[in-house]
Protein backbone atom coordinates (compact mmCIF):
# COMPACT_ATOMS: atom_id res chain seq x y z
CA UNK A 1 0.00 0.00 0.00
CA UNK A 2 1.23 3.56 -0.57
CA UNK A 3 2.02 5.62 2.00
CA UNK A 4 -0.09 8.59 2.71
CA UNK A 5 1.26 11.80 4.05
CA UNK A 6 -0.71 12.26 7.36
CA UNK A 7 -1.65 15.62 8.25
CA UNK A 8 -3.35 16.99 11.52
CA UNK A 9 -6.08 19.02 10.95
CA UNK A 10 -7.63 22.20 11.91
CA UNK A 11 -11.25 22.87 12.79
CA UNK A 12 -13.16 25.57 13.95
CA UNK A 13 -16.09 24.32 16.88
CA UNK A 14 -18.45 27.23 16.94
CA UNK A 15 -18.89 30.29 17.03
CA UNK A 16 -22.68 29.29 16.14
CA UNK A 17 -22.85 25.79 17.58
CA UNK A 18 -25.80 24.59 19.76
CA UNK A 19 -23.24 22.80 22.11
CA UNK A 20 -20.91 26.06 22.54
CA UNK A 21 -23.22 27.06 24.77
CA UNK A 22 -23.43 30.74 23.66
CA UNK A 23 -20.99 31.86 21.43
CA UNK A 24 -17.69 30.26 21.87
CA UNK A 25 -15.14 29.55 19.00
CA UNK A 26 -12.63 26.80 19.63
CA UNK A 27 -10.19 26.06 17.30
CA UNK A 28 -9.26 22.42 17.64
CA UNK A 29 -6.06 20.70 16.38
CA UNK A 30 -7.25 17.00 15.53
CA UNK A 31 -4.94 14.19 15.23
CA UNK A 32 -7.44 11.84 13.17
CA UNK A 33 -10.13 12.09 15.85
CA UNK A 34 -7.72 12.85 18.71
CA UNK A 35 -7.91 16.19 20.13
CA UNK A 36 -3.86 17.34 19.95
CA UNK A 37 -4.94 21.42 21.29
CA UNK A 38 -7.36 23.71 22.26
CA UNK A 39 -7.30 26.91 21.31
CA UNK A 40 -11.00 29.05 22.70
CA UNK A 41 -11.45 31.95 21.15
CA UNK A 42 -13.83 34.50 23.32
CA UNK A 43 -15.02 37.63 23.77
CA UNK A 44 -17.77 37.41 21.34
CA UNK A 45 -19.98 38.82 23.68
CA UNK A 46 -18.07 41.41 25.37
CA UNK A 47 -19.93 44.37 26.04
CA UNK A 48 -17.67 46.24 28.41
CA UNK A 49 -19.27 45.99 31.66
CA UNK A 50 -16.51 47.27 33.52
CA UNK A 51 -16.04 50.17 31.82
CA UNK A 52 -19.55 50.85 31.78
CA UNK A 53 -19.82 50.10 35.34
CA UNK A 54 -17.39 52.82 36.20
CA UNK A 55 -19.53 55.18 34.24
CA UNK A 56 -22.88 54.62 36.64
CA UNK A 57 -23.34 55.17 40.06
CA UNK A 58 -23.69 52.07 42.31
CA UNK A 59 -27.34 51.79 41.93
CA UNK A 60 -27.21 52.51 38.27
CA UNK A 61 -24.96 49.34 38.43
CA UNK A 62 -26.77 46.33 39.64
CA UNK A 63 -28.97 45.46 35.96
CA UNK A 64 -25.11 44.97 34.66
CA UNK A 65 -24.62 42.36 37.01
CA UNK A 66 -28.00 40.10 36.11
CA UNK A 67 -26.70 40.04 32.13
CA UNK A 68 -23.03 38.55 32.98
CA UNK A 69 -24.59 34.97 34.07
CA UNK A 70 -27.81 34.85 33.38
CA UNK A 71 -28.85 31.79 34.30
CA UNK A 72 -28.43 32.73 37.58
CA UNK A 73 -28.86 36.54 37.89
CA UNK A 74 -29.74 37.40 41.65
CA UNK A 75 -26.41 35.51 42.38
CA UNK A 76 -24.10 38.09 41.03
CA UNK A 77 -26.20 41.17 41.91
CA UNK A 78 -25.29 39.23 45.55
CA UNK A 79 -21.76 39.71 44.92
CA UNK A 80 -21.62 43.33 44.01
CA UNK A 81 -23.90 43.93 46.80
CA UNK A 82 -21.93 42.71 49.42
CA UNK A 83 -18.89 44.90 48.02
CA UNK A 84 -20.81 47.94 48.49
CA UNK A 85 -22.49 47.41 51.71
CA UNK A 86 -18.95 46.53 53.14
CA UNK A 87 -17.65 49.75 51.99
CA UNK A 88 -20.72 51.43 53.08
CA UNK A 89 -20.48 49.59 56.36
CA UNK A 90 -24.11 48.50 56.28
CA UNK A 91 -25.81 45.60 57.76
CA UNK A 92 -28.64 43.90 55.96
CA UNK A 93 -31.66 43.24 58.71
CA UNK A 94 -32.65 39.60 59.05
CA UNK A 95 -35.34 39.31 56.67
CA UNK A 96 -33.40 40.78 54.26
CA UNK A 97 -31.15 38.62 54.17
CA UNK A 98 -33.70 35.41 53.92
CA UNK A 99 -34.57 36.77 51.06
CA UNK A 100 -31.75 36.66 49.85
CA UNK A 101 -30.60 33.38 50.79
CA UNK A 102 -33.67 31.91 49.16
CA UNK A 103 -33.17 33.52 45.92
CA UNK A 104 -30.11 32.72 45.75
CA UNK A 105 -30.65 28.67 46.22
CA UNK A 106 -33.53 29.43 43.57
CA UNK A 107 -31.00 30.48 41.11
CA UNK A 108 -28.39 27.77 42.25
CA UNK A 109 -31.71 25.42 41.19
CA UNK A 110 -31.74 27.55 38.32
CA UNK A 111 -28.21 26.97 36.99
CA UNK A 112 -28.04 23.61 38.00
CA UNK A 113 -31.08 22.28 36.48
CA UNK A 114 -29.92 24.23 33.31
CA UNK A 115 -26.39 22.57 33.21
CA UNK A 116 -27.04 19.07 34.28
CA UNK A 117 -29.91 18.81 31.54
CA UNK A 118 -28.30 20.52 28.70
CA UNK A 119 -25.17 18.20 29.29
CA UNK A 120 -27.08 15.77 28.95
CA UNK A 121 -28.44 17.11 25.54
CA UNK A 122 -24.97 18.04 24.15
CA UNK A 123 -24.02 14.25 24.56
CA UNK A 124 -27.13 13.14 23.06
CA UNK A 125 -30.48 12.75 25.56
CA UNK A 126 -33.28 14.96 24.77
CA UNK A 127 -35.75 14.34 27.18
CA UNK A 128 -34.23 15.69 30.60
CA UNK A 129 -33.85 18.82 29.06
CA UNK A 130 -37.91 18.65 28.54
CA UNK A 131 -38.18 17.91 31.94
CA UNK A 132 -35.84 20.08 33.74
CA UNK A 133 -37.42 23.23 32.19
CA UNK A 134 -41.00 23.04 33.76
CA UNK A 135 -39.27 23.44 36.75
CA UNK A 136 -36.53 25.84 36.00
CA UNK A 137 -39.67 28.07 33.99
CA UNK A 138 -41.88 27.54 37.76
CA UNK A 139 -38.17 28.90 39.05
CA UNK A 140 -38.47 32.20 37.18
CA UNK A 141 -42.16 32.60 37.64
CA UNK A 142 -41.04 33.12 41.11
CA UNK A 143 -38.47 35.18 40.23
CA UNK A 144 -40.89 37.62 38.18
CA UNK A 145 -43.04 37.37 41.26
CA UNK A 146 -40.69 38.99 43.40
CA UNK A 147 -39.42 41.42 41.34
CA UNK A 148 -40.81 41.84 37.92
CA UNK A 149 -38.81 40.40 35.65
CA UNK A 150 -38.30 37.22 34.73
CA UNK A 151 -34.68 37.31 34.41
CA UNK A 152 -32.76 40.66 35.24
CA UNK A 153 -33.89 41.14 38.13
CA UNK A 154 -32.33 44.01 39.64
CA UNK A 155 -33.38 42.82 42.88
CA UNK A 156 -30.53 42.43 45.37
CA UNK A 157 -29.23 46.30 45.86
CA UNK A 158 -26.87 47.50 48.18
CA UNK A 159 -28.42 47.74 51.64
CA UNK A 160 -31.38 44.88 51.49
CA UNK A 161 -33.47 43.66 48.12
CA UNK A 162 -35.84 46.32 46.68
CA UNK A 163 -38.99 45.03 47.61
CA UNK A 164 -40.38 42.40 50.03
CA UNK A 165 -42.23 39.50 49.40
CA UNK A 166 -45.97 38.93 49.13
CA UNK A 167 -47.02 36.34 52.09
CA UNK A 168 -48.52 33.97 49.22
CA UNK A 169 -45.49 33.70 47.14
CA UNK A 170 -43.38 32.51 50.57
CA UNK A 171 -46.34 29.95 50.66
CA UNK A 172 -45.75 28.97 46.72
CA UNK A 173 -41.85 28.77 47.04
CA UNK A 174 -42.52 26.67 49.74
CA UNK A 175 -45.55 24.36 48.10
CA UNK A 176 -42.90 23.75 45.15
CA UNK A 177 -40.16 21.94 46.99
CA UNK A 178 -41.86 18.77 47.34
CA UNK A 179 -43.43 18.49 43.96
CA UNK A 180 -39.07 19.83 42.26
CA UNK A 181 -37.36 17.34 44.74
CA UNK A 182 -39.87 14.58 43.13
CA UNK A 183 -39.16 15.53 39.35
CA UNK A 184 -35.08 15.91 40.47
CA UNK A 185 -35.37 12.03 41.37
CA UNK A 186 -37.24 11.05 38.07
CA UNK A 187 -34.43 13.16 35.98
CA UNK A 188 -31.90 11.10 38.68
CA UNK A 189 -33.52 7.56 37.78
CA UNK A 190 -33.48 8.52 33.79
CA UNK A 191 -29.72 9.89 34.01
CA UNK A 192 -27.70 8.31 37.00
CA UNK A 193 -27.43 4.91 36.21
CA UNK A 194 -27.84 5.69 31.88
CA UNK A 195 -25.49 3.24 30.33
CA UNK A 196 -24.61 5.77 27.28
CA UNK A 197 -24.44 8.51 29.66
CA UNK A 198 -21.91 7.28 31.57
CA UNK A 199 -19.70 6.09 28.96
CA UNK A 200 -19.61 9.62 28.12
CA UNK A 201 -18.84 10.61 30.98
CA UNK A 202 -17.18 8.35 33.32
CA UNK A 203 -13.13 9.28 33.15
CA UNK A 204 -13.86 11.86 30.96
CA UNK A 205 -12.18 15.18 31.54
CA UNK A 206 -10.75 13.95 34.79
CA UNK A 207 -8.98 16.79 36.74
CA UNK A 208 -6.66 16.35 40.33
CA UNK A 209 -7.32 18.35 43.23
CA UNK A 210 -3.58 20.32 43.09
CA UNK A 211 -4.24 20.81 39.57
CA UNK A 212 -8.07 22.13 40.01
CA UNK A 213 -6.51 24.92 42.58
CA UNK A 214 -3.68 26.14 40.59
CA UNK A 215 -5.72 26.62 38.06
CA UNK A 216 -8.14 28.68 39.68
CA UNK A 217 -11.05 26.48 39.74
CA UNK A 218 -14.10 26.99 41.90
CA UNK A 219 -17.69 25.67 43.31
CA UNK A 220 -18.53 22.33 41.37
CA UNK A 221 -14.76 22.16 39.88
CA UNK A 222 -13.23 21.66 43.10
CA UNK A 223 -15.63 20.02 45.09
CA UNK A 224 -15.61 17.49 42.14
CA UNK A 225 -12.10 16.78 42.85
CA UNK A 226 -12.85 15.81 46.60
CA UNK A 227 -12.68 19.63 48.50
CA UNK A 228 -15.08 20.25 50.85
CA UNK A 229 -15.05 24.16 49.81
CA UNK A 230 -17.67 26.51 49.57
CA UNK A 231 -17.69 29.71 50.27
CA UNK A 232 -21.07 29.60 52.14
CA UNK A 233 -19.72 26.81 54.59
CA UNK A 234 -16.29 28.34 54.52
CA UNK A 235 -16.37 32.20 54.65
CA UNK A 236 -20.33 32.38 55.63
CA UNK A 237 -22.19 35.84 54.66
CA UNK A 238 -25.50 36.56 54.92
CA UNK A 239 -27.76 33.89 56.97
CA UNK A 240 -25.77 31.19 55.67
CA UNK A 241 -24.06 30.02 59.01
CA UNK A 242 -27.35 29.38 60.53
CA UNK A 243 -28.64 26.94 57.99
CA UNK A 244 -28.41 23.48 58.17
CA UNK A 245 -26.47 22.05 54.55
CA UNK A 246 -24.20 19.44 53.20
CA UNK A 247 -21.71 20.27 51.02
CA UNK A 248 -21.88 16.73 48.67
CA UNK A 249 -17.87 16.41 46.92
CA UNK A 250 -16.84 13.71 44.14
CA UNK A 251 -13.97 11.19 44.64
CA UNK A 252 -12.67 11.30 40.63
CA UNK A 253 -12.83 14.56 39.39
CA UNK A 254 -14.31 13.53 35.78
CA UNK A 255 -17.43 15.01 34.41
CA UNK A 256 -19.64 12.33 35.95
CA UNK A 257 -18.65 13.83 39.48
CA UNK A 258 -19.37 16.87 38.84
CA UNK A 259 -22.62 16.09 37.40
CA UNK A 260 -23.56 14.08 40.94
CA UNK A 261 -22.60 16.85 42.32
CA UNK A 262 -24.90 19.22 40.96
CA UNK A 263 -27.65 16.98 41.13
CA UNK A 264 -26.64 16.38 45.26
CA UNK A 265 -26.16 20.14 45.19
CA UNK A 266 -29.95 20.58 44.10
CA UNK A 267 -31.14 18.93 47.18
CA UNK A 268 -29.41 20.55 49.71
CA UNK A 269 -30.30 23.90 48.32
CA UNK A 270 -34.34 22.61 48.20
CA UNK A 271 -32.95 21.97 51.85
CA UNK A 272 -32.27 25.32 52.48
CA UNK A 273 -35.23 27.19 50.74
CA UNK A 274 -37.63 24.97 52.90
CA UNK A 275 -35.71 26.46 55.91
CA UNK A 276 -35.52 30.11 54.90
CA UNK A 277 -39.52 29.59 54.04
CA UNK A 278 -40.03 28.44 57.69
CA UNK A 279 -38.44 31.52 59.07
CA UNK A 280 -39.89 33.88 56.67
CA UNK A 281 -43.27 32.72 57.42
CA UNK A 282 -42.43 32.23 61.16
CA UNK A 283 -42.12 35.43 63.46
CA UNK A 284 -38.38 35.65 63.40
CA UNK A 285 -38.70 36.83 59.57
CA UNK A 286 -40.86 39.88 60.12
CA UNK A 287 -39.41 43.47 59.75
CA UNK A 288 -37.54 45.38 57.41
CA UNK A 289 -36.49 43.78 54.39
CA UNK A 290 -33.49 46.51 53.60
CA UNK A 291 -31.53 49.09 55.45
CA UNK A 292 -33.08 52.24 56.44
CA UNK A 293 -30.82 54.54 56.39
CA UNK A 294 -32.00 56.93 54.17
CA UNK A 295 -29.04 57.91 52.70
CA UNK A 296 -27.92 55.22 50.58
CA UNK A 297 -31.69 53.18 50.12
CA UNK A 298 -34.67 54.78 48.83
CA UNK A 299 -37.91 55.42 50.49
CA UNK A 300 -40.50 53.44 49.87
CA UNK A 301 -43.28 55.66 47.68
CA UNK A 302 -45.93 55.94 50.47
CA UNK A 303 -43.16 57.65 52.86
CA UNK A 304 -42.65 60.01 49.84
CA UNK A 305 -46.18 61.54 50.01
CA UNK A 306 -46.15 62.39 53.01
CA UNK A 307 -42.29 63.33 54.01
CA UNK A 308 -39.86 65.96 52.38
CA UNK A 309 -36.87 64.31 53.43
CA UNK A 310 -38.27 61.19 51.96
CA UNK A 311 -38.48 63.09 48.99
CA UNK A 312 -35.47 64.61 48.68
CA UNK A 313 -33.61 61.15 49.71
CA UNK A 314 -35.40 59.81 46.63
CA UNK A 315 -34.74 62.84 44.14
CA UNK A 316 -31.15 62.55 45.89
CA UNK A 317 -30.35 59.07 45.20
CA UNK A 318 -32.13 58.41 41.95
CA UNK A 319 -30.09 61.30 40.52
CA UNK A 320 -26.77 61.70 42.40
CA UNK A 321 -26.64 58.53 43.92
CA UNK A 322 -24.92 58.06 47.18
CA UNK A 323 -20.86 58.19 47.87
CA UNK A 324 -19.02 55.55 48.66
CA UNK A 325 -16.24 55.77 51.05
CA UNK A 326 -12.45 55.29 49.53
CA UNK A 327 -11.29 51.97 49.91
CA UNK A 328 -10.75 48.62 48.14
CA UNK A 329 -12.69 45.03 48.73
CA UNK A 330 -13.10 42.09 47.12
CA UNK A 331 -16.27 40.14 47.95
CA UNK A 332 -17.33 36.71 46.75
CA UNK A 333 -20.20 34.49 46.63
CA UNK A 334 -20.63 31.09 46.22
CA UNK A 335 -22.40 31.57 42.59
CA UNK A 336 -23.76 28.19 40.83
CA UNK A 337 -20.86 27.89 38.93
CA UNK A 338 -18.03 28.53 41.45
CA UNK A 339 -16.42 31.83 43.18
CA UNK A 340 -17.86 34.88 41.68
CA UNK A 341 -16.22 37.93 43.14
CA UNK A 342 -16.31 41.64 42.87
CA UNK A 343 -13.00 43.48 43.00
CA UNK A 344 -14.63 47.26 43.91
CA UNK A 345 -12.41 50.25 43.83
CA UNK A 346 -13.81 53.39 45.47
CA UNK A 347 -12.65 57.16 45.12
CA UNK A 348 -15.12 58.59 47.34
CA UNK A 349 -17.64 59.21 44.64
CA UNK A 350 -20.77 58.24 43.60
CA UNK A 351 -19.32 55.67 40.82
CA UNK A 352 -16.82 52.78 41.70
CA UNK A 353 -13.68 53.42 40.15
CA UNK A 354 -12.61 50.13 39.51
CA UNK A 355 -15.01 47.17 39.70
CA UNK A 356 -13.31 44.02 38.14
CA UNK A 357 -16.20 41.07 38.12
CA UNK A 358 -14.18 38.16 38.90
CA UNK A 359 -16.07 35.58 36.68
CA UNK A 360 -15.81 31.78 37.42
CA UNK A 361 -16.46 30.04 34.09
CA UNK A 362 -14.07 32.21 32.67
CA UNK A 363 -10.71 30.78 34.82
CA UNK A 364 -12.63 27.11 33.71
CA UNK A 365 -12.43 27.88 30.39
CA UNK A 366 -9.37 29.01 30.18
CA UNK A 367 -8.12 25.11 30.96
CA UNK A 368 -9.83 23.68 27.85
CA UNK A 369 -6.59 23.07 26.75
CA UNK A 370 -5.29 21.06 29.66
CA UNK A 371 -8.67 19.13 30.15
CA UNK A 372 -9.39 18.20 26.51
CA UNK A 373 -5.65 17.65 25.36
CA UNK A 374 -6.08 13.77 24.21
CA UNK A 375 -9.42 13.23 24.57
CA UNK A 376 -11.45 12.72 21.36
CA UNK A 377 -13.41 14.96 19.88
CA UNK A 378 -16.89 13.79 21.27
CA UNK A 379 -15.85 14.15 24.37
CA UNK A 380 -14.75 17.87 23.48
CA UNK A 381 -18.60 18.83 24.28
CA UNK A 382 -19.05 16.47 26.89
CA UNK A 383 -16.29 18.92 29.08
CA UNK A 384 -17.73 21.86 27.75
CA UNK A 385 -20.92 20.66 29.31
CA UNK A 386 -19.46 19.97 32.91
CA UNK A 387 -17.54 23.37 33.07
CA UNK A 388 -20.94 25.00 33.11
CA UNK A 389 -20.29 27.91 30.96
CA UNK A 390 -22.44 31.21 30.20
CA UNK A 391 -20.83 33.37 27.71
CA UNK A 392 -22.41 36.23 29.24
CA UNK A 393 -19.82 35.70 32.57
CA UNK A 394 -16.83 34.74 30.60
CA UNK A 395 -16.58 37.90 27.71
CA UNK A 396 -18.43 40.46 30.62
CA UNK B 1 -9.95 36.79 60.79
CA UNK B 2 -8.01 40.17 60.81
CA UNK B 3 -6.15 39.22 63.80
CA UNK B 4 -4.53 36.30 62.10
CA UNK B 5 -4.27 38.39 59.26
CA UNK B 6 -2.47 40.76 60.85
CA UNK B 7 -0.25 37.42 62.27
CA UNK B 8 0.57 36.85 58.89
CA UNK B 9 1.38 39.88 57.71
CA UNK B 10 3.99 40.19 60.74
CA UNK B 11 5.20 36.64 59.27
CA UNK B 12 5.41 37.73 56.04
CA UNK B 13 7.64 40.68 56.95
CA UNK B 14 10.05 38.15 59.01
CA UNK B 15 10.56 35.51 56.24
CA UNK B 16 10.46 38.51 53.31
CA UNK B 17 12.33 41.13 54.26
CA UNK B 18 12.38 44.00 52.10
CA UNK B 19 10.81 42.12 49.48
CA UNK B 20 7.46 44.47 50.35
CA UNK B 21 7.15 47.82 50.49
CA UNK B 22 4.05 48.15 52.06
CA UNK B 23 1.35 45.65 54.02
CA UNK B 24 -2.08 47.10 54.73
CA UNK B 25 -4.96 45.52 56.52
CA UNK B 26 -8.18 47.18 55.40
CA UNK B 27 -12.13 46.28 55.71
CA UNK B 28 -10.69 42.85 57.13
CA UNK B 29 -8.46 42.03 53.97
CA UNK B 30 -4.44 42.15 53.49
CA UNK B 31 -3.12 43.97 51.07
CA UNK B 32 0.33 44.18 50.24
CA UNK B 33 2.91 46.10 47.16
CA UNK B 34 5.58 44.10 45.84
CA UNK B 35 8.35 45.24 43.02
CA UNK B 36 7.71 43.99 39.96
CA UNK B 37 11.64 41.67 40.16
CA UNK B 38 10.68 40.34 43.58
CA UNK B 39 6.88 39.29 42.12
CA UNK B 40 8.02 35.70 41.54
CA UNK B 41 9.83 35.03 44.44
CA UNK B 42 6.79 36.21 47.01
CA UNK B 43 4.13 34.11 44.80
CA UNK B 44 6.17 31.28 44.87
CA UNK B 45 6.89 31.50 48.63
CA UNK B 46 3.02 32.24 49.11
CA UNK B 47 2.36 29.41 47.64
CA UNK B 48 4.91 26.45 49.20
CA UNK B 49 5.34 28.06 52.43
CA UNK B 50 3.25 25.75 55.24
CA UNK B 51 1.87 28.81 57.15
CA UNK B 52 0.44 30.46 53.81
CA UNK B 53 -0.08 27.83 51.11
CA UNK B 54 -2.04 30.41 48.65
CA UNK B 55 -2.15 27.28 46.37
CA UNK B 56 -5.37 29.01 44.38
CA UNK B 57 -5.14 32.18 42.26
CA UNK B 58 -8.53 33.90 41.82
CA UNK B 59 -8.19 37.05 39.57
CA UNK B 60 -5.44 39.05 38.12
CA UNK B 61 -6.54 42.64 36.90
CA UNK B 62 -5.70 45.72 36.36
CA UNK B 63 -6.38 49.03 37.49
CA UNK B 64 -5.35 52.52 36.26
CA UNK B 65 -4.63 55.66 38.27
CA UNK B 66 -3.08 58.36 35.36
CA UNK B 67 -2.07 60.88 37.37
CA UNK B 68 0.40 58.63 38.73
CA UNK B 69 3.92 58.21 37.16
CA UNK B 70 3.72 54.30 37.31
CA UNK B 71 0.00 54.29 36.28
CA UNK B 72 -1.21 50.89 36.64
CA UNK B 73 -1.94 48.79 39.29
CA UNK B 74 -1.43 44.85 38.62
CA UNK B 75 -3.68 43.52 41.42
CA UNK B 76 -3.47 39.68 42.41
CA UNK B 77 -5.87 37.90 44.73
CA UNK B 78 -4.65 34.75 46.39
CA UNK B 79 -7.01 32.23 48.26
CA UNK B 80 -5.33 29.43 50.72
CA UNK B 81 -8.26 27.16 51.07
CA UNK B 82 -6.14 25.53 53.80
CA UNK B 83 -5.77 28.70 55.78
CA UNK B 84 -8.58 30.04 54.58
CA UNK B 85 -7.15 33.23 53.88
CA UNK B 86 -6.92 35.97 51.38
CA UNK B 87 -4.41 37.58 50.15
CA UNK B 88 -3.96 40.67 47.43
CA UNK B 89 -0.60 41.25 45.75
CA UNK B 90 -0.08 44.84 44.17
CA UNK B 91 2.45 45.47 41.33
CA UNK B 92 2.71 48.85 39.92
CA UNK B 93 3.77 49.12 36.48
CA UNK B 94 3.40 51.67 33.50
CA UNK B 95 3.56 51.40 29.79
CA UNK B 96 6.87 49.99 29.40
CA UNK B 97 7.44 48.05 32.45
CA UNK B 98 7.53 44.17 32.18
CA UNK B 99 5.52 42.66 34.75
CA UNK B 100 6.93 38.94 35.43
CA UNK B 101 4.00 36.61 34.49
CA UNK B 102 3.27 34.25 37.20
CA UNK B 103 1.86 31.75 35.05
CA UNK B 104 4.95 29.50 35.87
CA UNK B 105 3.55 30.03 39.61
CA UNK B 106 0.24 29.39 38.43
CA UNK B 107 -0.83 27.86 35.24
CA UNK B 108 -4.38 29.84 35.69
CA UNK B 109 -2.74 33.24 35.53
CA UNK B 110 -2.43 33.05 31.93
CA UNK B 111 -6.03 34.20 30.65
CA UNK B 112 -6.02 36.76 33.30
CA UNK B 113 -2.83 38.12 32.26
CA UNK B 114 -3.82 38.16 29.06
CA UNK B 115 -7.23 39.86 29.56
CA UNK B 116 -5.12 42.62 31.90
CA UNK B 117 -2.68 43.42 28.82
CA UNK B 118 -5.78 43.33 26.49
CA UNK B 119 -8.05 45.79 28.98
CA UNK B 120 -4.79 47.95 30.08
CA UNK B 121 -1.72 47.12 27.83
CA UNK B 122 0.21 46.06 30.78
CA UNK B 123 3.28 43.89 29.29
CA UNK B 124 3.82 40.78 31.34
CA UNK B 125 7.37 39.26 30.30
CA UNK B 126 7.56 35.56 30.00
CA UNK B 127 4.10 34.88 29.10
CA UNK B 128 3.77 32.06 26.69
CA UNK B 129 0.88 33.79 24.22
CA UNK B 130 0.19 37.42 25.11
CA UNK B 131 -2.60 37.40 22.30
CA UNK B 132 -5.34 40.13 23.00
CA UNK B 133 -8.73 38.12 24.64
CA UNK B 134 -11.82 39.86 24.96
CA UNK B 135 -11.83 42.49 22.31
CA UNK B 136 -12.21 42.32 18.49
CA UNK B 137 -9.53 40.92 16.26
CA UNK B 138 -7.88 43.82 15.28
CA UNK B 139 -8.85 46.34 17.91
CA UNK B 140 -6.40 48.73 18.34
CA UNK B 141 -6.23 50.44 21.71
CA UNK B 142 -6.59 49.55 25.10
CA UNK B 143 -10.51 50.42 26.50
CA UNK B 144 -9.88 50.22 30.32
CA UNK B 145 -7.66 53.02 30.44
CA UNK B 146 -9.10 55.88 31.74
CA UNK B 147 -8.59 58.09 28.87
CA UNK B 148 -10.26 55.94 26.68
CA UNK B 149 -13.14 57.11 25.64
CA UNK B 150 -16.33 54.80 26.83
CA UNK B 151 -18.05 54.64 23.37
CA UNK B 152 -15.03 54.20 22.00
CA UNK B 153 -13.63 55.05 18.44
CA UNK B 154 -15.30 52.56 15.90
CA UNK B 155 -18.57 51.08 15.62
CA UNK B 156 -19.53 48.47 13.19
CA UNK B 157 -22.46 47.67 10.73
CA UNK B 158 -23.22 45.14 7.99
CA UNK B 159 -23.10 47.13 4.70
CA UNK B 160 -25.08 45.22 2.21
CA UNK B 161 -23.39 46.30 -0.59
CA UNK B 162 -19.90 45.55 0.10
CA UNK B 163 -21.52 42.30 1.80
CA UNK B 164 -18.93 42.24 4.73
CA UNK B 165 -18.77 44.03 8.16
CA UNK B 166 -17.43 47.60 8.00
CA UNK B 167 -15.82 49.58 10.52
CA UNK B 168 -16.56 53.24 10.88
CA UNK B 169 -15.71 56.06 13.30
CA UNK B 170 -18.58 56.43 16.11
CA UNK B 171 -21.04 58.72 15.58
CA UNK B 172 -23.09 59.84 18.39
CA UNK B 173 -27.13 61.46 17.71
CA UNK B 174 -26.82 62.38 21.74
CA UNK B 175 -23.65 63.15 23.56
CA UNK B 176 -22.89 61.14 26.38
CA UNK B 177 -24.06 62.66 29.30
CA UNK B 178 -21.81 62.69 31.68
CA UNK B 179 -22.93 64.71 34.94
CA UNK B 180 -20.53 66.32 37.50
CA UNK B 181 -21.22 65.54 40.81
CA UNK B 182 -18.47 66.17 42.78
CA UNK B 183 -19.22 70.39 42.47
CA UNK B 184 -22.41 71.66 42.97
CA UNK B 185 -21.50 75.01 41.10
CA UNK B 186 -20.10 73.52 38.06
CA UNK B 187 -22.83 71.99 35.58
CA UNK B 188 -21.49 69.96 32.44
CA UNK B 189 -18.58 71.24 30.03
CA UNK B 190 -20.12 70.89 27.11
CA UNK B 191 -23.83 72.41 25.99
CA UNK B 192 -26.85 70.79 27.06
CA UNK B 193 -29.48 70.48 24.08
CA UNK B 194 -32.04 73.27 24.57
CA UNK B 195 -29.01 75.74 25.90
CA UNK B 196 -27.45 76.62 23.15
CA UNK B 197 -29.55 80.44 23.13
CA UNK B 198 -29.15 81.02 26.38
CA UNK B 199 -25.58 81.99 25.83
CA UNK B 200 -25.94 84.55 23.00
Amino acid sequence: MAETSVRNFNINFGPQHPAAHGVLRLVLELDGEVVDRVDPHIGLLHRGTEKLIEHKTYLQAVPYLDRLDYCAPMNQEHAFALAAERLLGIEVPKRGQLIRVLYCEIGRIMSHILNVTTQALDIGALTPPLWGFVEREKLMVFYERASGSRMHAAYFRPGGVHQDLPHKLVEDIGKWIDPFLKSLDDLDALLTGNRIFKQRNVDIGTVSLADAWAWGFSGVMVRGSGAAWDLRKSQPYECYAEMDFDIPIGKNGDCFDRYLVRMEEMRQSAKIMRQCVDLLVGKEGSGPVSNLDGKVVPPKRPAMKRSMEALIHHFKLYTEGYRVPAGEVYAAVEAPKGEFGVYMVSDGTNKPYRCKLRAPGFAHLQAMDFLCRGHMLADVTAVLGSLDIVFGEVDR
Amino acid sequence: MSASLSELSTYLGEKLPGRFSDAVLAYGELTVSVEPRDLIEVATFLRDDPKCQFISIIDVCGADYPSRTKRFDVVYHLLSPKQNFRIRLKVQADEETMVPSITGVYPGADWFERETYDLYGVLFSGHPDLRRILTDYGFEGHPLRKDFPLTGFVEVRYDDEAKRVVYEPVELKQEFRNFDFLSPWEGTDYVLPGDEKAKQ
